[in-house]
């Protein structure tokens, strides 16, 4: 920042030596004096991937500590240990052995825990990171890949999550391991192959453990580190997008230098998230399952959910009416195929097309780097909440027996409500969070041209009553005047010579209309014509209180 | 293309801050306490310090509570109620530690490090037109000189190779484990094979079954099966109920006499997706599935009244032997638990 | 059954009152332990000035007590059990249901039903025990019926904690949930949590088979494993939860939304903080 000439101690000389010697064999120094000062954007919801990334790293540090005991093993042994209640059951060498990290391994049930809250952080942060994302804007070119490495990272810690839930071998994750082996062999055509791969023949049999273990230590975490690399090299070489603000333009990034700033907020974040995971699992309980017991196929418990993040498709299980079709000798279960692949297929590829869509839809094929406040763009903030009621409506499917018991109310209305509503709240919630949006433009464009209210009151002359109006802050008005309005695409339907209307291919007309969705209600930003009219009455205001104001304060 | 007028959008209201006359720049920056009021910058150092200090005292405290609590020490808290001491302090600890390392570098950055916004111009990463075309050119003088195009021949071998050359992996991956066969289809029940019940293995007779009641059972042969297998494979697929029931309560059933004297035997794997089944209402005689709410009316022929699965629970013909106990007639009549392509 | 024996008989309660004291984390802690421990006063109480207890069989209760309890059920349950105890179309006949179901019926207040549902709910009783045991001495006059376990019925200190982990995740838990929190049947019927329910509740609500369970007889699970699958469900029910707050012991439903709320609300605060203007 500042291009003061630092004169060097006695320890930074030491340093120096020790740097030179660094730099003559790696050239380091080029790298850092063009990055040491790399700018960085400040907002909170830009940390929300940081929660991710620091509590993967939870992740590996606890993962690892974990695999220094836990037996990957099916061979059914007798447990004789610490906790009584289950001493002289056969169980698994995996089930026996995370009995033992929880009671026999000082620690090792804090690490159990840490883990685990952990992973459902790790998801949860990478779900909400993808909700800034989307409804700022931030997927549009230039960053599209980096949208759909994310989209990479969220599926792969979701099966990420469930491998390791199964792992222990408890009642709960045999419960659901024998569903995912249900939906495997719901699969057409190959589905009973696929079962008996996966499984090394019939469920449970003694291989699957022991697979899933390489699958959940190595072969999933090492493809999350090679994405998350890869997403924060792209972050890093495209330079991060940042809100509307006074200063902030498409071209510029401005924030706080990497060095020393912005490292130690984020390295400072790292440790605040690791902090938090131990508290966590310090002060709660999570997946107690000494108290589930071993996997056994004939028993069950009461309220056998899987964790957060499988939710929802649970709840599309649950709430799938139970259509199968038989023919030929050949069974379609659509109970099972629809809720656990058809839907979360669709679900991903919507999220991995969206902004290849929108960008069809808009034909812009500009970059980037200034984020869409969601109000600016009403259409994909309303897809957005939709997309969000819907999911929310599954989840709380997946939880219905809970709400049933908690609330004193019908496992069979609830399940029918929900299905009612699945179909009904998510329209319900664009047509609300498009008005919505609508409204809010329309408050910045008034705020814009008129100024915000003060509250104070005045008596004119003629005895009229009206409100000053004073201008926004210029921080204010860099903020509102963000955005671009786009134009619907319109259809060229002029004649040719021949007076003969031109063909109009199927997909043009139906990119208009997509087009005429999306832009079809904007509220037109102020131009600046209008401003500066505008501007003018702010002007007499202040000079002036008891001028008469023009008549059109409140058109 | 050629027929949409516009494919651009129109900017003809896009106003963009710093193209904008109106728009203001960068406002100035205002000093924080810290940077005009050494008092203020001192407290913050002495914050950031203590913070500090305890991220590396904390350790210390950790190893000592480590060796001095004993695993299995119980403590009993106000609102937490009994929990692991060692967990609950090591965690506690460690938490508290990491925490304060990281608000104490948060806290240094935020107050004592410039908080001055600097602005970095951003560079068009993508290549200038003449960078491309020289890539581009670089790449085709590539292709030339190794005669790519040239020779058709080694152009569509290779192809065929590098297409070819993952295939070794498949066969490989066969012996993961043996194709299905018909193993989906039989369990260990045969004629004649005693229904005992789960845990306790016994034995059990008509006039031992209640009605209203509900038994979980398994072949008297499984724990032999078991034993040699070391799996819990045949366990996954032999589970059933019994369920007594007066004669006039039973509506239907899968067969004619598959029942004994209003016992009934039906599976306890769900026809949906396989959990056990075994939420029984004696009031309704509907078997309930806790995974996905699946109900059973076992007193008409295990047929589906609720949820998602699609077919009737199948139903275990039964019979008596010659001491009385209760026997399967036979194995089930079709595959149990979740459909599967082949099934039918 | 004699005067000695209900005393001693309350004894477990108060000791479970005790534990429930030094170990319950959950806030109603307090007022459950009220009520556990109001219930055994009543019963010492009840023993204390007198009262006569249902006999084992349930059958040779004495003339005085049975048409005391006829009185009540007169009173009390005729009109939806019908005059002669035989049922009519708003409640079951109770002919044959012996002792034990009154005693659990009315014990855990879900008889006389208080108002029409899905399902009957644990209550405070309305009658006191000594009532109770008039009522059921009737019931159990009119038919052979199961009878009210006796003290050493009901005394699990010798049985298999272990087997009875067993038997209650084979037989219970489906409905119960591993840790006895409850769970839901169909059409708003529930299956109870099992944390108010005492020894013998449990014992009788085995063998009556109330409303919805089925009855798990002496012929399908044997007294010893009744008094392990007791053992087990005191025993988890007093056990601390090492890691931390149990959250309902329901499961990952209330983990989840742990985490969403006090896990990602405590990381998005630093962040907020991080992300704030520093004055």
């Amino acid at each position: 920042m500042s291009t003061v000439v630092h004169e060097p101690g006695p320890v930074i000389k030491a340093g120096g030596a020790a740097a030179g010697y660094v730099d003559d064999r790696t050239g380091i120094s080029k790298f850092l004096k063009k990055n040491l000062t790399k700018v960085f954007p400040d907002h909170w919801s830009f940390m929300l991937g940081e929660v991710a990334l620091y509590s993967f790293i939870v992740l590996l540090l606890s993962g690892v500590y974990l695999a220094l005991f836990f037996k990957p093993s099916m061979t059914e042994v007798v447990y004789n240990g610490s906790y009584i209640n289950l001493n002289g059951i056969r169980m698994s060498e995996a089930y026996a052995s995370t009995i033992n990290i929880s009671f026999d391994i000082r620690g090792g049930l804090l690490m159990r825990q840490i883990h685990h809250w952990a992973a459902l952080l790790f998801v949860a942060a990478i779900t909400v990171h993808l909700f800034r994302v989307f409804f700022t804007g931030a997927f549009r070119k230039p960053r599209e890949f980096n949208w759909l490495i994310g989209n990479g990272l969220l599926t792969l810690g979701i099966l990420e999550g469930f491998a390791g839930y199964s792992l222990p071998d408890d009642l709960l994750s045999g419960t659901g391991l024998r569903i995912a082996e249900g939906i495997m062999q719901g699969i057409p055509v190959v589905g009973t192959y696929v079962a008996s791969l996966v499984f090394g023949g019939e469920f449970p049999g003694s291989d699957f453990i022991p697979r899933l273990y390489i699958v959940h230590v190595l072969l999933i975490p090492g493809i999350i580190l090679g994405l998350i690399t890869a997403h924060l090299m792209l972050v890093w070489y495209q330079k991060h997008t940042q809100f509307p603000g006074p200063g902030r333009t498409e071209n510029n990034v401005v924030g706080f230098p990497l060095f020393p700033v912005y490292a130690a907020k984020a390295g400072g974040f790292f440790f605040v998230v690791f902090g938090i995971t131990a508290l966590l699992g310090a002060l709660f309980t999570i997946n107690p399952v000494w108290m589930f017991g071993p996997y056994t196929p004939t028993q069950i418990t009461a309220g056998s959910q899987p964790d957060w993040y499988i939710g929802w498709m649970d709840g599309a299980l649950r709430l799938m009416p139970n259509i199968e079709f038989t023919a030929w000798g050949r069974t379609l279960s659509l109970n099972v195929l629809v809720p656990s692949l058809i839907i979360p297929g669709l679900l991903f590829t919507a999220l991995a097309v969206y902004p290849f869509i929108e960008q069809w839809v808009t034909g812009d094929k500009r970059q980037h780097n200034l984020l869409d406040r969601p109000r600016n763009v009403p259409t994909r903030t309303s897809i957005g909440t939709a997309a969000i009621a819907f999911y929310i409506l599954l989840w709380i499917g997946g939880g219905n027996d809970i709400i049933a018991v908690q609330f004193h109310s019908s496992i069979n209305a609830i399940t029918w409500t929900l299905r009612v509503l699945l179909f009904t709240v998510p329209p319900l919630v664009y047509v609300i969070t498009k008005r919505i949006c609508l409204s809010l433009q329309r408050r910045d464009r008034d705020k814009l041209l008129h100024g915000y209210e003060t509250g104070t009151v005045l008596r004119m002359p003629s005895g009229e009553f009206i409100e000053v109006h004073a201008p926004v802050s210029d921080t204010e008005r860099a903020v509102l005047l963000a955005g671009v309005t786009y134009d619907p695409i319109a259809l060229d339907t002029t004649p040719d010579e021949n007076g003969v209307a031109p063909k109009l291919s199927l997909s043009a007309r139906a990119r208009a209309r997509l087009s005429r969705a999306y832009f079809g209600q904007q509220i037109a930003k102020p131009t600046e014509d209008e401003l500066a009219t505008a501007g003018h009455h702010a002007n007499e205001l202040a000079e002036s209180h008891t001028k008469q104001l023009g008549s059109g304060e409140h058109e | 293309m050629s027929d949409i007028q516009s494919v651009t959008p129109a900017e003809t209201h896009g106003v963009t801050p710093g193209e904008n006359p109106l728009a203001p720049g960068l406002p100035e920056h205002t000093p924080r306490r810290a940077d005009i009021d050494p008092r203020a910058a001192k407290r913050a150092e002495r914050q950031v310090a203590i913070m500090f200090a305890i991220g590396a005292l904390t350790p210390f405290v950790f190893f000592v509570l480590y060796v001095k609590i004993p695993s299995d020490l119980l403590m009993t808290l106000p609102v937490f109620g009994a929990v692991n001491a060692s967990n609950f302090w090591l965690g506690l600890v460690m938490g508290i530690g990491l925490f304060s390392v990281g608000a104490a570098a948060i806290h240094w950055a935020k107050k004592l490090m410039p908080d001055v916004e600097m602005v970095a111009e951003r560079h068009d990463f993508a290549g200038t037109e003449e960078e491309r075309a020289e890539a581009a050119n670089q790449f085709l003088q590539g292709t030339e000189d190794s005669g790519f195009t040239k020779f058709p021949l080694i152009r569509r071998t290779m192809l065929a190779a590098l297409a070819a050359t993952p295939l070794f992996a498949v066969p490989l991956f066969k012996d993961l484990g043996p194709m299905p066969g018909t193993k989906l289809r039989s369990t260990l029940w045969t004629k004649g094979t005693r229904i005992v019940s789960d845990v306790s293995l016994q034995p059990l007779k008509a006039s031992d079954i209640p009605f209203g009641g509900l038994v979980s059972c398994v072949p008297e042969t499984l724990a032999k099966v078991e034993e040699a297998a070391g799996t819990l494979n045949a366990r996954a697929k032999v589970p059933v109920v019994l369920v007594r029931l007066r004669p006039e309560e039973i509506r239907s059933q899968q067969g004619k006499n598959w029942d004994y004297e209003g016992v009934l035997c039906y599976s306890k794997i769900c026809t949906h997706v396989g959990c056990p089944t075994a939420l029984y209402e004696q009031t309704t005689h509907t078997l309930l599935c806790p995974c996905h709410q699946s109900t059973f009316d076992l007193s008409d022929s295990g047929n589906v009244v609720f949820g998602p699965a699609a077919r009737a629970m199948p139903q275990l013909a039964i019979t008596v032997d010659a001491d009385g106990y209760l026997v399967a007639q036979g194995d089930f009549t079709q595959p149990i638990g979740p459909s599967f392509w082949e099934r039918g | 059954m004699t005067r000695a024996q209900h005393v001693k008989n309350t004894h477990p309660v108060g000791d479970a009152a005790r534990a429930v004291v030094a170990k319950r984390r959950h806030p109603f802690a307090t007022l459950l332990v009220l009520l556990v421990a109001l219930t055994a006063v009543g019963g010492l109480y009840a023993a204390a000035t007198g009262s006569g207890v249902a006999s084992a069989s349930g059958l040779d209760g004495n003339p005085q007590q049975i048409a005391k309890g006829r009185q009540i059920f007169l009173e009390g349950c005729s009109s939806c059990h019908g005059l002669a105890a035989q049922g009519s179309s708003d409640g079951p006949t109770l002919i044959g249901v012996g002792a034990a179901a009154v005693d659990f019926q009315v014990g855990t207040g879900r008889m006389p039903l208080a108002a029409p549902g899905a399902q009957a709910m644990r209550k405070t009783p309305i009658y006191n025990q000594d009532q109770i045991d008039a009522l059921a001495a009737y019931v159990a006059s009119l038919a052979p019926g199961p009878a009210v376990p006796t003290a050493e019925q009901i005394d699990y200190s010798n049985a298999n904690l272990q087997e009875g982990g067993e038997l209650f995740r084979t037989n219970c838990a489906q409905c119960h949930n591993f840790a006895g929190k409850g769970g839901a049947l169909t059409n708003g019927k529930y299956a109870p949590a099992l944390t108010e329910a005492t020894a013998a509740q449990i014992y009788m609500a085995m063998l009556t088979g109330p409303q919805s369970m089925p009855v798990f007889a002496d012929s399908t699970v044997t007294p010893a494993q009744k008094q392990a699958i007791i053992k087990y469900i005191k025993t988890i029910q007093a056990q601390p939860n090492p890691g931390g707050m149990a959250l309902g012991r329901v499961g990952p439903v209330s983990e989840g939304l742990l985490l969403w709320i006090v896990g990602l609300g405590a990381v998005t605060a630093v962040a907020v903080w991080i992300g704030a203007k520093s004055s």
